[in-house]
């Protein structure tokens, strides 16, 4: 029953271990990019970890804190990632990017920040409207229907008719990346390195406000909705308006995350938002555990980790001694990963957390652990 | 005008004849366990890389390959029934759908490796390779037969679930889980069997399409796929004519949309292109949310009342 508990007055033991550690990790990652080489594969997992963090946890405020399950990850991000393209591309550039549309109609460009909260916008401006009809629909009809809205955004973006603004089926390029965080001398060389600590803070700031918002009496009445609509319903909790909300501050940080990923990728092109990326999401949410921010956090490093660096030796032929280690080759990596994810899926449905959050785990007193296993 | 529209038309039909093969395994096993398979689709593109796999090596002659695709084919619908499905039909339905979509990364990352992520190229079966002309329109012999080979196999289907023992085990299970297992039909097999004969005639939609289309690749199975969902959900899941019907319906309005430049510009409707092709694909998904939104039980769903 933690949902009915009040707010502690004093953090707790739990609360503060739980700010320290965090705290360590970014003090840690900021030394880290100070010593080891750029290049090093450890910031590119942490670059590409915090993106997936936060698309994961707005997915999982969707999936596992308010029970709907929509598939329209991709489609939110990759209108975040064009967003952000769109507006931060330099005007100098436009001629070379938008080179069949010469240079494109949109003659100007925001500052950074700014335009990942308008990519944040457009994604929840797009759920909103899609939110009307979709919301309405049960469990797997609205899987499927957020899927096919992805799809069409998917299509649309790559209309020939939108190319002046969209590029058309051409990618975005040119505009800033995570390395322009970088702190600069005069002569253009990198004083203080931030390329890695700016998206874990942004993607860590975006999450705090999820935890905020889930922690508040409205995440109370999300949790009620998932457990039972019509129970909800009779407690006065207004369903539509609660889903909508949700579903819009789900899109919207999938956006702010989409925004990333363009910032991680360099490019932004819309044929790769495809539903495998949906699904890569889901399943890291599934591994971290439905219903725990924590896990998703930790799940999106160690899939970014596994997929991207750790497992990375299976895919290349491998000879120990004299014995050529069989069945090593380019794809290996991701049929082990599979398997492992099966497993997960199959044998610990809970994933890693379950339902616990960071400062549950420094708490003695282990609450009965429930909604991890209902719908 | 009828000459523009019609090869248009006529690669629709064949397509929606694919689909509805498709469709049907994603209809059955919703109406049974409520699942939505997302792996299916991903079945009938492994059906396609068996036959290439199978024809490449040369050991087995082309005539013997077709039944024997098949057979695998249902065969490994039944162990991933049997392995993936099986352990979670008691909890939530939303573990299923995960597990689902698990296997579906599985299967295709398992392609991938084996292919090296290249496309393959799918064996030329004489006969339904050829071309034939038709209102003087070219096309494959496939497009023919395709239709034609639906028509029969769902009426086939039709009176199985009409008619057998099995059919009718199917159906009491699909109204009412508990009971049916109380009446002692034995739940395992109805499913299993469902399974089978859901991924056997994903199997023959992947002769036919893949004849068509020429080449397969890891991915090639998730479009498809989907749009045989969208077929089911538009006819009404859990109702096999709706999901031939929907098939149809949408495999003709992706066609025509394909050729909609052209066919408005021969119609003076239009000056210039306008890359309406695009949305090809688009417009299945449109026309899902439209049809969900307005009848959500689909062309031909029963209704069904919710229980507080």
């Amino acid at each position: 029953m933690s949902e009915l508990q009040q707010p502690r007055k004093k953090p707790d033991r739990a609360s503060i271990l739980s700010v320290i550690i965090i705290a360590a990790v970014y003090i840690a990652v900021f030394i880290a990019e100070q010593i080891i080489p750029p290049t090093s594969m450890l910031f590119t997992v942490l670059k590409k970890g915090a993106t997936y963090a936060l698309v994961a946890v707005s997915m999982n405020l969707l999936n596992g804190f308010t029970g709907i399950f929509s598939l329209g990850q991709a489609g939110f991000m990759l209108i975040g990632a064009y967003v952000y393209g769109i507006f931060t591309i330099p005007v100098s550039a436009r001629m070379d990017v938008y080179q069949y549309y010469s240079g494109g109609i949109v003659q100007f460009t925001v500052p950074v920040f700014v335009a990942m909260i308008l990519a944040g916008l457009a994604a929840a401006l797009f759920a909103f409207l899609i939110g009307l009809p979709v919301l309405r629909l049960k469990s797997d009809y609205l899987a499927i229907a957020t899927l096919g809205f992805a799809e069409i955004i998917r299509a649309l973006f790559q209309w020939d008719k939108l190319g002046p603004v969209t590029n058309g089926s051409n990618m975005l390029r040119l505009f800033p990346n995570f390395n322009d965080f970088n702190i600069r001398s005069a002569s253009g060389e990198v004083t203080v390195y931030l390329s890695t600590l700016v998206p874990m803070l942004i993607s860590g700031f975006c999450i705090a406000l999820i935890v905020l918002l889930i922690r508040s009496t409205y995440g109370r009445a999300l949790r009620a909705i998932k457990d039972d609509e019509i129970a909800a319903e009779a407690m006065g909790i207004r369903l539509a308006s609660h889903k909508r909300t949700a579903f819009c501050v789900s899109s919207f940080f999938a956006g702010v995350g989409g925004a990333m990923l363009a910032m991680y990728q360099n490019t932004v092109q819309a044929k790769s938002f495809t539903t495998a990326m949906t699904y890569e999401i889901l399943l890291i949410v599934v591994i971290g555990g439905i219903g725990s921010v924590t896990g998703s956090c930790l799940s999106s490093f160690l899939f970014v980790a596994c997929s991207e660096w750790w497992l990375r030796f299976l895919d290349q032929k491998q000879v120990i001694g004299n014995f050529e280690v069989p069945l090593l080759r380019n794809g290996f990596r991701l049929v082990v990963f599979s398997i492992i994810i099966m497993i997960v899926v199959l044998f610990f449905r809970r994933g890693i957390m379950g339902t616990k959050e960071l400062p549950d785990l420094f708490r003695r007193r282990r609450k009965t652990p429930n909604g991890g296993e209902s719908a | 005008m009828f000459n523009t529209v019609f090869p248009y038309l006529l690669s629709g039909i064949s397509v929606g004849g694919q689909y509805a093969l498709i469709a049907i395994g994603y209809t059955m096993v919703y109406g049974i366990l409520r699942l939505i398979n997302f792996a299916h689709g991903d079945v009938f593109m492994v059906a396609g890389i068996i036959m290439v796999y199978m024809v490449a090596s040369g050991v087995v002659p082309l005539w013997l390959c077709i039944p024997l695709v098949l057979v695998l084919t249902a065969a490994i619908g039944f162990v991933i029934e049997r392995v993936a499905y099986k352990p979670l039909r008691t909890a939530p339905r939303m573990s299923a759908m995960i597990s689902a979509i698990g296997v579906s990364y599985t299967l295709q990352n398992l392609v991938l490796y084996i292919t090296g992520g290249l496309n393959q190229i799918y064996p030329t079966i004489p006969w339904i390779s050829g071309s034939v002309t038709i209102f003087g329109a070219t096309t494959k012999m496939v497009t023919v037969i395709t239709p034609v080979l639906t028509l029969v196999l769902v009426i086939a289907l039709v009176f199985l679930i009409n008619h057998t023992k099995i059919g009718m085990a199917m159906r009491a299970v699909s109204k009412d889980f508990e009971t049916s297992q109380l009446m002692g039909i034995n739940i395992n097999f109805v499913i299993s069997a469902t399974f089978v004969i859901g991924t056997f005639l994903a199997g023959v939609a992947s002769l036919l399409y893949f004849t068509n289309y020429t080449t397969v690749i890891q991915t090639s199975g998730a479009m498809p796929g989907l749009k045989a969902f969208v077929a089911a959900v538009f006819g009404g899941i859990g109702s096999i004519p709706g999901a031939v019907v929907g098939a149809f319906i949408i495999g003709i309005a992706e066609n025509i949309i394909k050729g909609l430049d052209i066919i408005l510009f021969k119609a003076g409707l239009l000056k210039g292109p306008a890359g309406l092709a695009t949305f090809s694909d688009a417009f299945t998904f449109a026309l899902l949310i439209i049809i969900l939104a307005v009848k959500p039980t689909g062309l031909f769903g029963e209704k069904t009342t919710d229980k507080v």
